[in-house]
């Protein structure tokens, strides 16, 4: 990371002080020292968009993690891209993504990896995202406009791209996380705008933008047809209407399409049914299933070992 | 797919590739054959109006009636009516159910269900075994003016205990809507229409039962694959699926469809 806070690295007072204020500071010195869980696996699906904990406003099956991971594994999925629903109203995300790294590593059996969450509007939310890249070792961070209050519009957006580019973090946008229309009314969170991310992404390189939970694909379609180097890609959890896929393919180009079901907010079979319902050739299949996400997370991790061989 | 046998309590021609009734059909059941979906209730036309005229509910009905007819080995209709328009709609009911092949009817959001301009309408229909399909929904932003709520349709279905009412999407705001229309063993639960957000099923078999439960899908404007997942995907008894893919709706239509002489 290019120093944006002026500090460098895990020093002892940047490790002092997140000792004190975050939960689970054993296990965040040994994530210190390990390696980025990062590797693509062999076979099966790659899920980008999990959530671990509880969703803030009704108890979900399969909430518990152990029990996530046994339901992913029976729908044949090899990893999990996940993020924590605590990181939609809880401040001290500091804690929340100790706690997600630690759920991962703990609980995760090899499939969860985590995606901390940022919230470009609270203080020092710079050094959230040090330790998401250093400490924890995250191939990228989950952002969640709608619950922290800001449009992508929002000088401090565009920082956090930037500082998050810089860091080779795939960044996970979540439009919305549930239907508007029926959120509780003391917590609604209008979906994000996404059309301030036209210009964005082309002052922003390296921009690795996922949009999780587009409900109307077709709006951010033209985002993909953008030059330069930054990449966006789509994952099919509200993708709606019939033989969704296929005709989404008419819009989109292929190798920007990924697998995610939004489990377990959203039914995991939903997801999976969505595969059959559209008529996909093997290579389109392959590409949604696993090839894409796991291209994407590679160049992650290729930028990482890069970096660590260069250190 | 596994061998369920599964009938869609509510579909639609919109929202669907195809130039005529008849195509759009055509492509409904090509993606219904994908998720192995073997019958389908179709109602509304290629197109919505939220408050049909006379002349419109004509043309919507016709046209379901063409979609129905090319395929009747896989498709039911309803009748779409307007409460509004008493008279034309009972004229509707008469020609399209009594005297024609649909076996239900279908109300949207042209006026409140609550109102006693339903009364005649829903009285015919239970006189002619067709259950009556209302929309309901619920939306913290408001609804449309004349959109029911499931509280609207308590309201209705405490006046006509012997009529079959299925709450259309449960007021998709599943918690408060399986609340509303528990008391009312005469109303069920259409499950389409909403998000496949988990834990819906197993409050409405939890609260209603498995037997006042409904799969469909709402296609065009939604996959058959989000709503069948709601389904496939809860944690019930298997007894309690086979009872809300198809069992609950074949038992619902039977009495019409024997009086048609219909066999499934």
């Amino acid at each position: 990371m290019s120093d944006p806070t002026g500090r460098s690295g895990l020093d002892r007072r940047t490790f002092l002080k997140a000792a004190a204020a975050v939960a689970g500071a054993e296990a965040m010195a040994r994530h210190a020292t390990a390696e980025p869980p990062v590797a693509a696996p062999s076979g099966g699906l790659i899920d980008v968009n999990v959530s671990l904990s509880r969703w803030p406003c009704r108890r979900l099956p399969y909430d518990e993690t152990r029990e996530l991971v046994a339901h992913l594994r029976r729908g044949r999925v090899a990893q999990a891209w996940a993020g924590s629903f605590d990181g939609l109203l809880h401040k001290n995300l500091a804690a929340v993504n100790a706690r997600l790294a630690e759920d991962c590593h703990r609980q995760g059996q090899g499939m969860l990896i985590p995606f901390g969450s940022i919230n470009p509007m609270l203080p020092d939310w710079e050094e959230d995202l040090r330790r998401c890249a250093q400490e924890h070792h995250m191939p990228g961070i989950r952002l969640h406009p709608s619950y922290h209050g800001y449009k992508l519009d929002d000088p401090a957006f565009a920082r956090l791209l930037r500082l998050a580019a810089q860091e080779r973090l795939i960044i996970q946008l979540a439009l919305c996380m549930e239907d508007e229309r029926m959120m509780n009314p003391l917590m609604r969170a209008p979906a994000v705008d996404p059309s301030p991310l036209v210009p964005l992404m082309k002052q922003t390189p390296g921009l690795r933008l996922v949009l999780l939970n587009t409900r109307a694909p077709l709006t951010v379609a033209p985002l993909m047809a953008l030059g330069g180097p930054g990449e966006v890609y789509l994952e099919i959890a509200m993708l709606d209407g019939v033989a969704g896929i296929e005709r989404l393919l008419q819009h989109v180009p292929l190798s920007r399409l990924c697998f995610g079901s939004h489990s377990p907010f959203y039914i995991f079979e939903s997801a999976v049914l969505k595969l059959k319902e559209s008529v996909l050739s093997d290579e389109q299949l392959h590409a949604i299933r696993q090839a894409n996400a796991a291209r994407l997370l590679a160049s992650k991790s290729e930028s990482h070992n890069r970096r660590t061989a260069a250190g | 797919m596994a061998a369920w046998e599964i009938w869609d309590d509510h579909s639609h021609i919109y929202g669907v590739p195809g130039r005529t009734p008849t195509e759009r059909m055509a492509a409904l059941v090509k993606y219904a054959d994908r998720l192995g979906i073997q019958r389908l209730c179709v109602f509304m036309g290629m197109d919505f109006v939220y408050d049909p005229s006379p002349e419109r509910l004509r043309l919507e009905n016709d046209q379901v009636l063409e979609a129905v007819r090319a395929w009747p080995q896989r498709a039911f209709g309803y009748v779409y009516l307007n409460p509004k328009h008493p008279a034309a709609s009972l004229g509707e009911l008469d020609r399209c159910v009594r005297d024609g092949p649909m076996v239900g009817v279908k109300l949207w959001v042209a006026e409140h269900c609550n109102s006693a301009d339903l009364d005649p309408i829903i009285q015919r229909a239970a006189e002619l075994k067709a259950p009556v399909l209302q929309h309901t929904y619920l939306k913290i932003g408001g609804n449309l003016p004349g959109e029911s709520t499931p509280m609207d349709m308590a309201a209705l279905a405490a006046r006509h205990p012997k009529a079959t009412l299925i709450c259309g999407h449960s007021g998709a705001d599943w918690e408060r809507g399986f609340r509303a229309i528990r008391p009312y063993p005469n109303v069920y639960a259409d499950l389409c229409g909403s998000d496949p957000t988990a834990g819906m099923v197993e409050m409405a078999v939890a609260e209603l039962g498995a037997e006042r439960v409904l799969y469909g899908s709402d296609a065009g404007g939604r996959s058959f694959a989000s709503q069948l997942a709601k389904v496939l995907g809860a944690n019930i008894p298997d007894a309690a699926k086979k009872l809300i893919l198809a069992g609950n709706l074949k038992r619902l239509l039977r009495p019409i469809l024997q009086e048609k002489g219909i066999r499934v």
